[in-house]
């Protein structure tokens, strides 16, 4: 194999994964853990006990000060005014264009001081583009080399999470958080997710993470709890038809193209993208986001074009094998007037054209 | 890791075995374990001929496909009617149950060019340690990257 010209970024864990077995793979410039037991036994384990995952690679920022709630109103689609002290929220960093710079969660931590979750493959494009919109009145600040993440997640994660820890988890509805001792780690507890199962997202001091993580272990083994890659989060993401940047989200493309309109609150008087968007509504988005099922032998892949008739429509997103359905299902931008349920279309996969068709979102339901 | 005698194996890690002009091929266990979790696998046609060193088929796991090339030359005799149904046979018996496909050699010094169960054996132990020299020659970047942080 060649050699790496640039040294990986290593999560606090990265020595963990290593002793456990871990298949290890690069993903946006991080050494990560894609597997350790199999990526269809690690999904399976999330949907009916529970997952642990490192998800340190992912970015944080913090924007901070008197200003902060109108910068992020003006730099976010969401509405961040909604957003309750402990309180979090899904959204954009658009550009002028209406393109999509980042999705990020967005978590209130202060009442004045909002801490932006964002994309490992994001975070200096993402921290470049905040502080050259940010006044005199707002400190933003790159904070990803500090915490590390971990996202336990399934139906078990509340009963594994519960006993080690004084804070009701109870309490903390979705999209709300706590700052709590978790095992003696202080973390942000944050009930949000990447699976579609319940769950929990972790924030902690990089140091102390394997000290969460040994403890989330050791507490949920009696409860079927595995350690789980990068191959089952996408798998379980996709089958929730939730977007990954780089695949369904990027610069060119809007959230109403991505069909995630409901993200976007247009009756905001202003922000970045506002006006573009606002015109796409009007005049329609040429082409749309849609699930596909196929119909026949093979799995849709990223970049396979899509045909109608013989003419191509658009192209693949993301496909796999689902693990929960055991069909092989994709994402795909296909052009306006072909995106309904049912619709036949066909994929090219290495030359050769298979039956699929559009079926409605998310692919999975519990 | 197994590596059976008797076998011939092949840079892209495929295996072959050789009956008078027949050739049976699958790949090995070092590559579906390499690859994970195989959910589906296509093979060529009953009749198709294989070319040396080109793709005649593909392997997928949940995350990637990979080509699987030809060890040999040859016209298809017979594939593996199980696989569609079950791919993951190939990574629970890959030198068994799990063969690919049965071609007919097309020419026998082609066999030349493949390596014994030994230098196999050797090879994927080389091929493993350039993994692992690459994970020192990260450690010691970063070290280095520690260093610079700081003189900074």
């Amino acid at each position: 194999m060649a050699a790496v010209d640039v040294a990986l970024k290593r999560t606090p864990l990265h020595a963990a994964h290593r002793r456990a077995g871990a298949k290890m793979v690069e993903f946006a410039g991080w050494d990560m853990p894609v597997q350790y037991r199999g990526v269809i036994e690690e999904h399976l384990a999330v949907r009916s006990a529970a997952g642990l995952f490192d998800v340190s690679h992912m970015g944080e920022i913090e924007v901070r000060g008197a200003g902060a709630l109108e910068f992020c109103q003006r730099l976010t689609a969401n509405d961040v005014a909604r957003l309750q002290l402990f309180q979090a929220q899904y959204s954009f960093l658009l550009n002028e264009q209406g393109g999509v710079i980042d999705d990020v969660i967005i978590y209130r931590v202060k009442p004045e001081a909002y801490f932006i979750c964002v994309n490992a493959s994001n975070v200096d494009k993402d921290f470049a583009w905040l502080a050259s919109h940010a006044g005199a009145d707002v400190e933003v600040d790159n904070q990803s080399a500090m915490y590390a993440q971990l996202a336990l997640q399934g139906p078990a994660a509340e009963a594994i999470l519960q006993p080690l820890t004084g804070q009701p988890l109870d309490a903390i509805k979705s999209f709300q958080f706590r700052f709590a001792d978790v095992a003696a780690v202080r973390c942000l507890v944050a009930r949000t997710g990447y699976t579609g199962e319940p769950g929990f997202e972790l924030y902690c001091h990089g140091d102390a993470a394997e000290r969460l993580w040994n403890a989330l272990m050791q507490a949920g083994q009696s409860h079927g709890l595995v350690a789980v890659g990068l191959g089952a989060r996408d798998t379980l993401r996709l089958e929730k038809a939730y977007p990954l940047y780089g695949h369904e989200l990027d610069d060119s493309t809007t959230p109403l193209e991505a069909g995630l309109e409901w993200v976007v609150k247009l009756t905001k008087p202003s922000f970045l993208g506002r006006e573009r968007l606002l015109e796409q509504k009007q005049q329609g988005v040429t082409r749309k986001l849609v699930g596909l099922e196929a119909l026949e032998p093979g799995i849709p892949r990223g970049g396979y074009g899509v045909f109608k008739d013989g003419a191509k429509t658009g192209a693949i997103t993301s496909g796999t094998k689902s693990p929960s359905l055991g069909k092989a299902i994709a994402l795909a931008y296909v052009a306006s007037d072909q995106a309904r349920i049912d619709n036949r279309l066909d994929v090219e996969i290495r030359g050769r054209k298979i039956g699929a068709k559009i079926v409605s979102l998310p692919f999975y339901r519990r | 890791m197994e590596f059976p005698e008797g076998l011939k194996y092949s840079k892209e890690h495929e295996w072959v075995l050789v009956e008078g002009t027949s050739a049976t091929i699958g790949i090995t266990e070092y590559a579906q374990e390499e690859l994970g979790d195989i959910v589906f696998v296509e093979l060529p046609e009953v009749g198709e001929k294989i070319v040396k060193d080109d793709p005649f088929g593909a392997v997928e796991s949940v995350k990637a496909v990979s080509d699987i090339y030809a060890p040999v030359s040859g016209e298809v005799m017979e594939t593996n009617e199980i696989l569609p149904d079950n791919p993951e046979t190939i990574n629970d018996d890959p030198y068994g149950d799990g063969w690919m496909v049965r071609v007919e050699l097309s020419d026998i010094d082609d066999l030349k060019d493949l390596m014994d169960a030994d230098e196999y054996a050797e090879y994927v132990a080389q091929q493993k340690e350039d993994e692992d020299d690459e994970d020192e020659d990260e450690e010691d970047d970063e070290e280095e990257d520690e260093d610079e942080d700081e003189e900074k």
